[in-house]
């Protein structure tokens, strides 16, 4: 019962070196590895994205913060001089044309009105976006009948209460803007809802009616319907009718947003289960209480981040209100741009990118509230 | 309510609803021909075979100012369109490809570039990035004087950029039919090596020897017929640049905002289809030892391509429409040719606006049937 010599089994006589410990995959250093350097394709990447980093990132903030020039009264500030030899952006171009670019040829007395507008505004949307806001119910008729008649008689003006009327050729810049999104807003989603609701019913004529004017305004472009707006719809009323420039533009936007918004609210209705119909009509509800108590509240929760979507298309989409030839925030860029007492290298590019600053941040900040309520609706599904 | 009632009330809200609309529509032509004639603007569409008279910058067809009629222009702004399109497709398509796919990469800084391209893009609006390209990108190119000379003979400045234009020897067919022979030899070595994969298991290498066909033979053809070829380089003259093809500031600019704006979007419809593989999908091919390229080529992609096809269908007629903005920095599409010259010499809006509309209407129309057939034919087999 010896072990010994017995070669039936073998025991390590010695202790081995320990293995090195896996490579980090915790702390900033694995961090790296595992997300830039994993492999030779990963990292050959990595330095591309890197190059393109140093090459067109870091110089486009070196134009527009670092070598920028910030004040001046004339093109001689924004000019190549011996002080400056390379000089950057031209910010003081867009300092002195500020005004300009948010009330266009606004009377200057009368701007408070305009700023006023925009308070009303700011309200009414924080009311209706802010979902734990009180009575939304509220919210929503005051953004919807008592905002559109307080603007007007802000904007254009009510003699009989001793407003002055400023014509709407005076209107310009960021105001303008704002005026046709909000209104393409205000008219574009009632309107989408009654077309969803028209495509949805079970008489042939509403229903091909619908399905006819939605597929015709998506299926061209906002170009010719803006055409169509401003040079057929004065054809089509008589003489004295014939509405002012910027009131055709809005029809044309309005209308157009409005086929968007009915495929979207169809959408909504969709994701309406059967039942919830069945149930209302079992409780004896009428169409339009069936609709308006049961499901359209459901409808439109569920499409919320794309309607709010259609409005980031929409706000964008009023740039093209300019072809047209009404003067809105695109088109004051324009105008002052040419000016020549701005003439310099860098001032175009300037003025493009403060516009496309202000785009930005609108339809940013729409699409982020739009991901945070469907976040918030997934959640609330997930229950 | 009885249903009797109910149905009888249901008709005779439509039978209103059509003496609505037909009451609206006949007031609008009544007036229309009040206000025509006042003008003394002629209708119908007898001015389609008048001569033109007005200048076209871009023509691919022949065109001239005094001999060519309305007609021939609506065909020159057509193709146009069609160009910028075609074009704008492909270079959005790859575009838009490789950033959704770099947004869903596992290398940090890829994905995170890829990300801020699309929200940069997608939240500003198209006119103000097509003016940027032109006004600020491609008008700051040097004068004529400062022109840009290019490796192989091309001429760059602010008027366009010229290139060599190749014309063509009589033996020049050689080359072509030997292109033919290759693609078709191309294609009977992968069904043979496809045939032989599903019989034997057997991997036939065919990438090579396929590029080796297409690309050799008409190489070889090209070489043995003589050089066939010749290229007339544009010369740069005092006042401006003599032969060659010119590709118009106002056509770059627009191919480059479309494919770049578009981009942003396929981008997105790429990631979502790729998401929406399910992740088992993945896991499956790497168990059996599919490398990550391959996963994506031979499982992710088909099943993705699915989800991807309609929603990148209604990114290429946004793409289409969109081309309309030509109108802004002047490039000659249907828009600019029709709706504003065309339009501003006869008056006749109706008929022109309708003829433009329905041009884009019958693309639009003829895509979405050909993408209903397509969802029909790969619509998964519910079993």
């Amino acid at each position: 019962m010896s072990a010994i010599g017995d070669q039936s089994y073998y025991l390590r006589g010695m202790q081995l070196e320990p293995l090195p410990p896996p490579t980090t995959r915790a702390g900033p250093l694995g961090w790296l590895r595992a997300n830039l350097f994993s492999s030779p394709a990963n990292i050959a990447l990595t330095l591309a994205c890197v190059l393109l980093i140093v090459w067109v990132v870091l110089p486009f903030f070196q134009f527009f913060l670092i070598d920028a020039v910030w004040s001046g009264a004339d093109r001689d500030a924004c000019l190549a001089s011996p002080a400056q030899p390379n000089p950057g952006a031209c910010w003081a171009f867009v300092r002195v044309w500020l005004s300009y670019f948010v009330y266009g040829f606004y009377p200057l007395g009368e701007r408070w009105r305009v700023d006023l507008f925009f308070l009303t505004l700011a309200f009414g949307i924080v009311w209706l976006l802010w979902l734990s806001a009180p009575r939304r119910d509220i919210g929503a008729f005051y953004f919807f009948v008592v905002l559109p008649i307080l603007s007007f008689v802000l904007l254009h003006g009510a003699p009989l209460i001793g407003i002055i009327v400023v014509p709407t050729t005076l209107w310009g810049g960021i105001l303008v803007t704002v005026v046709v999104a909000t209104i393409g807003m205000v008219f574009s989603l009632p309107l989408g809802i009654l077309l969803a609701l028209a495509r949805r019913s079970e008489k042939p004529v509403v229903k091909w009616a619908a399905v006819t004017f939605i597929e015709f305004v998506r299926g061209v472009p906002l170009i010719t319907v803006l055409f169509m707006a401003s040079v057929m719809l004065p054809l089509f009323v008589p003489e004295r009718f014939a509405p002012d420039k910027l009131v055709r533009a809005l029809i044309g936007v309005a209308l157009f947003a409005s086929a968007y918004m009915a495929e979207v609210v169809r959408g909504g209705l969709a994701a309406v289960p059967r039942g919830q119909y069945e149930a209302a009509r079992a409780l004896g509800l009428t169409y339009w209480r069936t609709m308006g108590l049961v499901i359209l509240p459901q409808a439109l929760r569920v499409t919320l981040p794309n309607i709010v979507n259609t409005f980031i298309g929409l706000l964008k989409d009023t740039t093209l209100v300019f072809v047209v030839g009404i003067f809105d925030f695109l088109r004051t860029i324009e105008a002052a741009r040419a000016d020549p007492k701005w003439a310099a290298p860098n001032t175009t590019v300037t003025g493009y990118v403060f516009a496309a600053l202000f785009y930005f941040l609108c339809c940013y900040g729409m699409s982020r509230y739009a991901r945070r309520v469907e976040a918030r609706l997934a959640r609330a599904g997930r229950r | 309510m009885p249903r009797h009632t109910r149905r009888l009330g249901s008709v005779a809200l439509q039978i209103a609803i059509v003496a609505v609309i037909g009451g609206l529509a006949y007031g609008a032509v009544l007036n229309a021909a009040q206000n025509l004639s006042r003008a003394h603007i002629a209708s119908g569409f007898g001015f389609w075979n008048n001569t033109a008279g007005f200048d076209i910058s871009q023509t691919l067809i022949a065109y001239s100012a005094s001999t060519s009629t309305f007609g021939r222009a609506f065909w020159v702004g057509l193709l146009n369109t069609l160009v910028v399109a075609a074009i704008g497709i492909v270079l959005s398509t790859v575009l838009g490809f490789i950033i959704g796919i770099g947004r869903l990469s596992h290398n940090w800084l890829a994905a995170r570039l890829a990300g801020g391209y699309v929200e940069l893009i997608r939240n500003v609006p198209l006119l103000l990035q097509l003016l940027f390209w032109y006004n600020a990108v491609l008008k700051s190119l040097p004068q004529l004087r400062g022109s840009v000379t290019l490796p192989g003979g091309g001429i760059l400045n602010n008027r366009g950029l010229f290139l060599p234009r190749a014309e063509f020897g009589p033996n020049f067919t050689a080359v072509l039919v030997a292109l033919l022979i290759g693609m078709g030899s191309a294609l009977a070595l992968r069904a043979f090596a496809r045939r032989r994969r599903e019989r034997t298991g057997e991997e036939v290498p065919i990438l090579w020897p396929a590029l080796g066909l297409i690309v050799g033979l008409p190489v070889a053809a090209f070489v043995l017929a003589g050089f066939p070829i010749t290229f007339s380089v544009p010369q740069l003259g005092r006042f401006n640049v003599s032969g060659g093809v010119e590709i118009l500031p106002e056509f770059a600019a627009l191919v480059v905002a479309l494919s770049v704006y578009t981009a942003a979007f396929i981008a997105e419809v790429v990631r979502a289809g790729v998401l929406a593989v399910s992740t088992g999908q993945i896991e499956a091919a790497q168990a059996l030892g599919l490398r990550s390229g391959r996963t994506l080529r031979l499982v992710i992609l088909p099943q993705a391509m699915r989800v991807i096809i309609p929603p990148l269908t209604s990114q290429y007629l946004n793409l289409i429409k969109n081309s309309s903005l030509a109108v802004a920095i002047g490039y000659p599409d249907l828009v600019q040719i029709f709706a504003g010259s065309v339009l501003n010499i006869t008056g006749q809006a109706v008929e022109v606006i309708a003829i433009t509309m329905a041009v884009y209407l019958t693309i639009s129309l003829v895509t979405s049937l050909l993408m209903n057939l397509y969802a029909r034919k790969t619509a998964i087999a519910e079993r």
